[in-house]
């Protein structure tokens, strides 16, 4: 017979949290140091590597949820992933998840350095990648994996050249083009200061052949970015801002050139190439700004990037990347590994996360016969499959198609500096072809001398300022809401901010914290065993359980009956079913205990509401935005939750494309809708809204396809970010009116011939001063 | 005006070296990860013992 096992009862293991977890800082309930067995775990590595000033070191963010070690491994096999990189030594690069600090690269690299045989590690903190090269004769890489995820650290194997993106290249590209034409611009304006203060002509024309030999390579070398999209709008029949550009870099200094040869007085060489530069840094700061908005199809097919485990019809295993995968195939799926492609059962029966699919929070039992699709979690049971779609079929890729698709859609929105721009351009070439033509068939002045006053025109009409309006008032708005702990991930997503009417919200997640959570009332030693049983299990519930008494002993020797619960020496934990209990109507979020002697309790799960959510919300109505639920949960949470906020249109029960066909269905009827959203699920609707919103907590995948990411429980990010976007919207059009003034007051006086180098030099630096100057107010601004 | 000729090539050699430098390093990686590149400096190679 069982005895009920003598645990020390703790009287309010149900209260406040009252201590901070030794290892991830997060404050939990309990006796013990640590919040949980995988933490402990986790600090004694650490310790016995004699890496403790980790600790002393780290700069825990508070925003973020802390690195919590996993407390059930799950082998990955690396060896599809790794490549050779010199002779007997391999080198793979990872996704790390969970980084914090400095002091995490810090130990991960150390971690990795002490074992033998690793020649070399590094994590690059900016892109989250680990890489690392090992001999392989003398170690094998699952193990030191297996290392870094004992310590807290989630790592997903990657292949860099797909993640390597194109706006990474380019971005370089053009700051290269601004180095050499900052460099030519220095050393050029150092002449012309000279010519300008009255340099005799012998020694004005040496200066000004110098100038023309900085000159000329550097405008050839740093002015592609702008003739290459100059001869893309020609050739298409169109015409851009880029058009008048290139056309006055390339004729200044070819008149410059024209006039040196004759020893004539004025030479442009400095205002092209300081025009370039300029015109350099509003595009390579417009360009960092869109930068990150791209990789996000490469990260969502990076979720099936774990290597399939095949199983032949002889029973031999090996293991595949998913992309090599055949219908018809037979696949092991572990549990704690996702389904490399869409299949069916064949074999085994689990407990599923569909999150990723359907967001849906409540896992679903699986048994042999039942679809499944690529991307879906395994929670309990190991499952064979039989491979019946995979890469471009499975349903995560119609996923991908459906974000891209979206994504395009919105691609029309036309930014104000190109509308401006757009309009702007055929004036600019009217203007300076006029001038030509008007000083050389009616005063009868030289061509050349003509074509030199329609190149001020031009110079003088390309104003820096209309470059640098917009992208410099952007990279301060983004640096302002980046102290509040929101990223600005799209350039454009303020300017769209600004006419949005419409508020759609995801539930689980993003108006909940979506962690569930055991509900207080439950018996402390019934808990305590509860815990200790639910320890053994990566079903949610479970690990919810095992959260609320972090102190219970891990209890072994526990059978774990996939979909129904788990057992151990005459006691039962699980569903209602299972446990032999009445069914009730919450039983997705209850949990049962029998003991051998009759003892029994329920365990009650909930959700809980983000702390200032009803405020936010009764803010967004004060605004007088439309606000809408959209849930892929039960319709009894989502219309409860609906209810306790006051909003009125609700739909639950969706699929990832019943929200994208919402979304859509808005935005045909005129409405600008604001998304926010969490879960993968919510990718799609997310890229297919006019702007989105995505926590931080939520997924990478939603983190990429979201234009806005935001840390922290709370939601006031959303009411903060929207009154930032009109204050930038007005800042924005304040500077394109600046630029505008500017022009409206320079170009009649180089119609007229009366604008010099040095005139040209001194209007359009001083314009660019203001516009930066108009756009760094916002830096103090002081939001609600 | 003779120093001219001097002078000027000189400044040019001299903001020459600083743009080959600065090219050299974008392309060698040092601009790939200014984030780490700001921590790193804070902690200390367990190896180096004075």
């Amino acid at each position: 017979m069982n005895a009920i096992p003598q645990f020390a009862v703790d009287r309010d293991v149900c209260s406040t949290a009252d201590r901070l977890c030794k290892h991830c800082g997060a404050p939990f309930r309990g006796e013990t140091e640590f919040c949980c067995h995988g933490c402990a775990g986790a600090y004694e590595l650490v310790q016995s590597l004699g890496l403790s000033r980790y600790y002393a070191q780290r700069v825990a963010d508070p925003s973020q949820p802390p690195t919590r070690p996993d407390e059930i491994l799950t082998e990955i096999d690396l060896s599809a992933w790794s490549r050779d990189a010199a002779p007997g030594e391999k080198e793979i690069a990872l996704m790390v998840e969970g980084l914090q600090c400095g002091a995490c690269v810090w130990l991960i690299e150390q971690t990795l350095l002490q074992q033998p045989g690793v020649t070399s590690a590094r994590v690059a903190m900016s892109t989250r990648r680990l890489t690392f090269r090992w001999k392989d004769a003398e170690t094998d890489p699952e193990k030191l994996v297996q290392l870094v995820t004992r310590l807290g650290y989630k790592l997903v194997p990657c292949d860099p050249e797909r993640l390597a993106s194109e706006a990474d290249a380019e971005s370089k590209s053009l700051l290269t083009a601004m180095a050499v034409a900052g460099f030519a611009a220095g050393n050029i304006m150092l002449m012309s200061v000279s010519v300008w203060s009255g340099a005799d002509p012998f020694t004005r024309d040496l200066l000004h052949w110098i100038s023309a030999l900085i000159a000329i390579p550097a405008i050839a070398y740093a002015g592609r970015p702008f003739f290459r999209s100059a001869l893309t709008a020609l050739k298409a029949r169109r015409t851009n801002m880029d058009v008048p550009i290139s056309l006055a870099i390339i004729l200044a200094p070819s008149i410059s050139l024209f006039e040196t040869f004759r020893s004539g007085e004025h030479a442009y060489f400095d205002s092209a190439v300081t025009l370039l530069f300029f015109l350099l840094i509003g595009r390579y700061l417009d360009r960092r700004a869109r930068g990150r908005a791209h990789a996000t199809a490469a990260r969502l097919l990076a979720l099936n990037a774990v290597a399939a485990t095949v199983v032949e019809p002889d029973g031999r295993q090996h293991s595949l990347l998913p992309s090599q995968l055949r219908p018809g195939m037979t696949v092991l799926i572990a549990p704690g590994s996702r389904a490399p492609a869409d299949g069916t059962i064949k074999t085994g029966s689990s407990d599923l996360d569909l999150s990723a699919i359907s967001g849906e929070s409540a896992p679903q039992r699986c048994n042999p016969g039942d679809r499944l699709f690529a991307g879906t979690l395994n929670l309990t049971g190991p499952l064979t499959m039989l491979v019946n779609a995979v890469g471009d079929s499975t349903l995560l890729a119609d996923m991908v198609r459906l974000m891209e698709a979206a994504e395009s859609r919105k691609g029309r929105f036309t930014r104000i500096a190109d509308r401006v721009a757009r309009r702007y351009a055929p004036v600019v070439h009217v203007v300076a072809l006029t001038t030509f033509l008007g000083w050389w068939l009616f005063s009868g002045l030289a061509w050349s001398e003509a074509l030199m006053i329609a190149v001020a025109v031009l110079i003088i009409t390309c104003p820096c300022a209309l470059a640098l309006a917009v992208p410099v008032v952007q990279v301060v708005a983004s640096q302002r809401l980046m102290r509040s702990g929101i990223l600005l991930k799209s350039a454009d997503a303020l300017e769209r901010l600004t006419d949005v009417d419409t508020v759609v919200f995801d539930k689980t997640g993003t108006l909940t914290l979506g962690r569930l959570e055991l509900q207080a009332g439950a018996d402390p030693s019934l808990l305590k065993i509860a815990a200790g049983i639910a320890a053994n299990s990566r079903h949610p519930l479970a690990r919810a359980l095992s959260r609320a008494a972090p102190d219970a002993t891990v209890l072994t020797d526990v059978a774990e009956h996939p979909g129904a619960g788990l057992a151990w020496q005459g006691w039962k934990l699980g569903s209602c079913a299972f446990t032999g209990q009445a069914e009730d109507a919450a039983t997705d979020q209850v949990l049962w205990l029998v003991g051998p002697n009759g003892e029994k309790q329920r365990f009650q799960f909930s959700d809980r509401l983000r702390p200032d959510a009803e405020a936010v919300i009764a803010r967004l109505k004060t605004l007088g935005l439309r606000l809408e639920i959209l849930s892929g949960d039960r319709a009894a949470p989502v219309s409860d939750l609906a209810r306790q906020l006051e909003i009125d249109t609700f739909a639950a029960r969706l699929s990832p494309i019943d929200k994208a066909a919402r979304l859509e269905a808005l935005a045909k009827a005129g409405h600008k809708v604001l998304m926010i959203g969490d879960g993968i699920n919510d990718a799609a609707a997310l890229a297919g809204a006019h702007v989105s919103m995505a926590p931080a907590s939520g997924t990478e995948i939603t983190q990429s396809a979201a234009d806005i990411v935001f840390q922290g429980d709370k939601l006031e990010a959303i009411p903060l970010t929207l009154e930032l976007a009109k204050r930038t919207d007005r800042l924005v059009r304040q500077n394109l009116g600046i630029a505008l003034l500017y022009n409206l007051a320079a170009v009649p006086l180089a119609i007229l011939g009366f604008v010099t180098p040095l005139i040209a030099a001194i209007a359009m630096s001083s314009s660019s001063i203001i516009v930066i100057l108009n756009a760094l107010r916002l830096g103090k601004a002081r939001l609600p | 005006m003779t120093v001219l000729l001097f002078l000027i090539p000189i400044a040019l050699l001299m903001g020459g070296l600083g743009l080959t430098a600065f090219l050299w390093a974008l392309k060698s990686g040092q601009y790939d990860d200014m984030d780490g590149a700001a921590q790193r400096i804070l902690f200390d190679d367990p190896a180096d013992k004075i």
